[in-house]
């Protein structure tokens, strides 16, 4: 029996629409959405089939037998796994309260399920991975307008020029936003990029900058510096809707754009002629003002200061500029009800992490996961006893899961909700495997953009092994915690049907396309009448923001140059490759095939100097403690001499996961100490503040003596 | 006369090998088999930024294929419309056909013991469909180009 069965990629965090062939039971085929996407979908894309025939996945909950991470486990039933967390649990909030419970996932379109989870519960706790990500970008981005890192997006496909500092648009990868890169160059648009090494990305650039590591804030301070000389801003624009704007102008003298092109260590002329480029086109300038951008600590800043040049540009809400995503309200429609409007009284207790009372500046929303680990490892504000992380594997995204482990050893309970084995759920107490995403439903989800649509993902097939949807493990586990009220449902269909009531629309109204949109034209706001858009306190675009200036930091931090890393030694950079997402993709056989292990990106003249030929074996020792690991260097004269780069996911410990099992290098491992290092305004960790040496291996034998 | 042919617009791709696993997924392949291939050149420095171009290789679906006579069944056939396929049922993995290819283009699938190669998705082709190379590609890099059209 054939069939076609709409749904959502899950092989990493972007969820393309899909179409899914399934014939017998089988996915026959899987394409991008043709309405949305025309079939385009990338390696990881295709490698979905490859995920769900994997047996190197767990197939059942597994409560641990032995020490934490020991890998001894033993299989259980889904009930029998659920009443010992619930058991646990229930113990653990008698002794210690509620609050002493956190709940951790990767962000997305369902993390309101995860909130409403542990929000019922009565912990105020509730946290991500976006402070080893994009929470820089995120605070700087509501430190300008008030509005968070995805209330504005960017019309790529009509701007005439687009600025990526460090975003490797093209390998850290969203299907239609590539295509509306690919598009713009197509119709003669400038990509400008600016990176300490050459990427994929760089290689479409009609500029390109590699700059000094740690350098970024200064050659944004510097085009500021040159565009408001030149008098090249909109100064309508600003004169409207931005306040702040005569502060800059004192604080952006020294910063010239030749002292800018020293500091980045780039030609003078090139950046001059980028400068005229940009007076030129724009509005239709977008500064990508960063993805992930957990990396120096000016990282704030820098994402500020790309803010400050897009305002600059006055490219908001202009065609080829920045634009409000809307939302089911602007086409005068309901949206669908969210599990947490049941939630009627927040948790009173204060947050442990410290967000929102000891530091007022940031989001509270998902707080700062990292800053648990304090609370964690002090018992202040107050003892925290269980974790749960749903599909966020806290050793992979976060530095040094060493002294991760020792602050954990602390806690009660450790459960880890994945399709596969985490690194974390390897240490934890308990795994509840959730099934594939093409082996289940998720909830339905709203997409906002300038034709906002809502979207669901259906089952293609059954799943292979005893795994379950996190719709039906919370709501099981909601009942075993005696909050079930909040999960009223008991099939996805009664889900479905629940969340869609407000608008009017049935499940069947997915049946032809996946989707369903909520207008049939794009909507634009006017854009001589934005009040009331931006929400900070004083409803301006805020160059100086009251929300710094009450905490005590400055809108506009004098630069520090970064430190040369010490003779002998490098700055440790990591990024992404287009065929894994992270690390969970990696032992995909399909995957594993194109990508088996990483190397060490390290610069010619500096690797001839110490004797590393390209494909030798180096010793990466990491700083202060001697963390030592072996890869192969690729010796390349297209990254700067100051850093070494590996792609970020690989040197996994996980036995049972026998391709991937310590196959390269893992950044994170190397990030000694570096847990604790945040940007103090912006709440990223700094994970490129670390220092490695590198050394010719040994394992590079002159010798080999065996028969 | 062969009629078609897989074009690659080297401008759009962006090297994600995509296209690759959409190949081997769509004919079920295991570890090992590559039906077509992305490559590109090492980086070089035009006008201060260092680039490359890629290729796209699968088979060149030759018009005098070296393959096909040296195949001792007659599984290794040339179609009218100039696709030159492997017929599974007459396959006996020899693997002859991959010695006699100039760049060794027939590869051994261990799970059927059989030769495989692309053969332009014939079947989807045949459905008026386009192969899950260029269908499926990224960025809309490949193109399917039916000659006569020309
Ligand atoms: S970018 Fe690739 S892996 Fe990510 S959701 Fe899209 S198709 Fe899936
Ligand atoms: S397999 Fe080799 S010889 Fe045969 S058609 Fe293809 S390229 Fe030509
Ligand atoms: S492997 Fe199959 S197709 Fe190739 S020569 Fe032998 S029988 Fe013919
Ligand atoms: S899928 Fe398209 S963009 Fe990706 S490597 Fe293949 S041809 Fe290039």
């Amino acid at each position: 029996m054939k069939k076609t069965v709409w749904s959502m990629c899950g092989m990493c965090s972007v969820r393309c629409p899909i179409k899914v062939e399934v014939e017998n039971g089988r996915v026959e085929w899987i394409e991008g959405n043709p309405h949305i996407l025309k079939g385009a979908l990338c390696a990881k894309g295709s490698a979905g089939v490859a995920l769900i025939a994997d047996d190197e996945r767990p197939q059942q909950p597994l409560i641990r037998k032995g020490g934490r991470g020991a890998g001894r486990w033993e299989p259980v039933s889904w009930y029998t796994a659920l009443d010992y967390i619930g058991e646990k649990l229930n113990k653990i909030i008698a002794q210690y309260g509620a609050k002493s419970v956190m709940m951790s996932c990767r962000g997305g379109p369902w993390a309101d399920f995860f909130k409403t989870f542990i929000h019922g519960l009565g912990s105020p706790n509730f946290t991500n991975h976006d402070s080893g990500c994009g929470r820089n970008v995120h605070h700087a981005s509501l430190s300008i307008y008030g509005l968070g890192r995805k209330d504005l997006i960017y019309d790529i496909k009509n701007a005439k020029h687009l600025v990526l500092f460090g975003r490797n648009i093209l390998e850290s990868l969203r299907i239609a936003e590539a295509n509306q890169v690919l598009d713009m160059l197509d119709a003669g648009g400038r990509l400008t990029y600016v990176d300490v090494r050459q990427t994929m990305t760089g290689i479409k650039a009609t500029r390109f900058f590699q700059v000094r590591p740690g350098t970024d804030y200064a050659l944004a301070l510097g085009l500021i510096n040159a565009i408001i000389k030149r008098e090249a801003y909109d100064k309508e624009f600003i004169e409207k809707y931005v306040t702040g704007f005569d502060e800059l102008v004192e604080f952006i003298q020294p910063y010239t754009l030749e002292w800018a092109a020293k500091e980045c260590e780039v030609k003078i002329k090139p950046l001059q002629m980028f400068v005229e480029e940009l007076a030129g086109d724009r509005p239709r300038v977008v500064f990508h003002p960063g993805w992930m951008l957990s990396r120096y600590n000016d990282s704030f800043y820098a994402s500020r200061s790309l803010q400050i040049l897009n305002v600059l540009m006055g490219n908001i809400e202009v065609k080829g500029g920045q634009l409000f995503p809307k939302g089911a309200a602007d086409c005068g429609v309901k949206g669908i009800r969210n599990l947490s409007s049941l939630i009627t009284q927040k948790p009173a207790d204060k947050r442990a992490d410290g967000v929102g009372w000891k530091y007022k500046h940031f989001d509270k929303g998902p707080g700062l996961f990292h800053l648990f680990y304090d609370a964690i490892e002090t018992g202040e504000p107050y003892p925290m006893k269980a974790m749960i992380c749903y599909r966020h594997d806290p050793f992979n995204c976060f530095p040094d899961p060493a002294a991760q482990k020792r602050a954990l050893d602390k806690m009660e309970l450790l459960v880890s909700v994945d399709t596969h084995y985490s690194e974390f759920g390897w240490y934890s107490d308990v795994i509840l495997p959730e099934s594939a995403y093409l082996e289940r439903e998720s909830p339905i989800a709203l997409q906002k953009g300038l034709k906002p649509r809502l979207i669901v993902r259906q089952k293609a097939v059954e799943p292979k092994f005893d795994t379950k949807p996190a719709w039906w493990i919370f709501k099981q586990l909601a009942d075993r915690v005696g909050i079930g009220q909040y999960f009223p449902y008991n099939t996805i269909e009664e889900l479905w049907a629940w969340q869609l009531e407000p608008t009017g629309y049935k499940i069947e109204d997915f049946n032809a396309k996946g989707f369903v949109e909520l207008t049939d034209k794009p909507i634009m706001y006017d854009r001589n009448n934005l009040d009331g858009k931006f929400k900070t306190p004083s409803g301006k675009i805020e160059l100086v923001s009251k929300v710094l200036t009450e905490a005590g930091l400055p809108s506009f931090k004098p630069y520090v140059s970064p430190i040369k890393p010490p003779e002998g030694m490098f700055r440790l950079v990591f990024g992404r490759s287009a065929v894994n997402a992270h690390g969970h993709t990696i032992n995909n056989p399909l995957l594993y095939e194109l990508l088996p292990y990483n190397t060490l990106w390290i610069n010619k003249r500096e690797a001839s100097k110490l004797g590393i030929n390209d494909g030798d074996w180096v010793d990466v020792i990491s700083q202060p403690q001697e963390v030592t690991g072996t890869i192969r260097a690729k010796v390349t004269e297209f990254i700067h001499q100051d850093a070494v780069y590996m792609i970020h996911g690989f040197g996994r410990q996980i036995p049972l996961q026998t391709r991937a099992y310590h196959a390269g290098m893992a950044d994170q491992k190397l990030q000694i100490g570096l847990l604790k290092e945040m940007d103090p305004a912006g709440g990223g960790l700094c994970l490129c503040e670390s220092f490695v040496e590198v050394r010719r291996s040994a394992k590079n034998p002159k010798r080999s003596v065996e028969l | 006369m062969n009629k078609y042919m897989i074009y690659l617009n080297s401008k759009r791709c962006i090297g994600c090998h995509g296209c690759e696993v959409h190949c081997k997924t769509n004919k079920k392949l295991p570890v090992g088999p590559i039906l077509c291939e992305i490559s590109h050149e090492p980086l070089k420095a035009v006008r201060g930024v260092p680039r490359t171009e890629f290729q796209f290789r699968s088979c060149y679906h030759c018009e005098d294929p070296y393959c096909v006579p040296v195949c001792p069944t007659g599984a290794m056939q040339k179609r009218q419309d100039g696709i030159v396929f492997v017929d599974q049922e007459k396959c006996i993995g020899c693997m002859a056909c991959a010695g006699a290819c100039p760049w060794g283009i027939p590869q051994y699938n261990s799970e059927t013991g059989k030769a495989i190669k692309c053969d332009y998705c014939m079947d989807r082709v045949d459905a008026g469909l386009k192969p899950a190379c260029v269908t499926k590609c990224a960025t809309h890099a490949l193109k399917f180009v039916t000659l006569q059209e020309i």
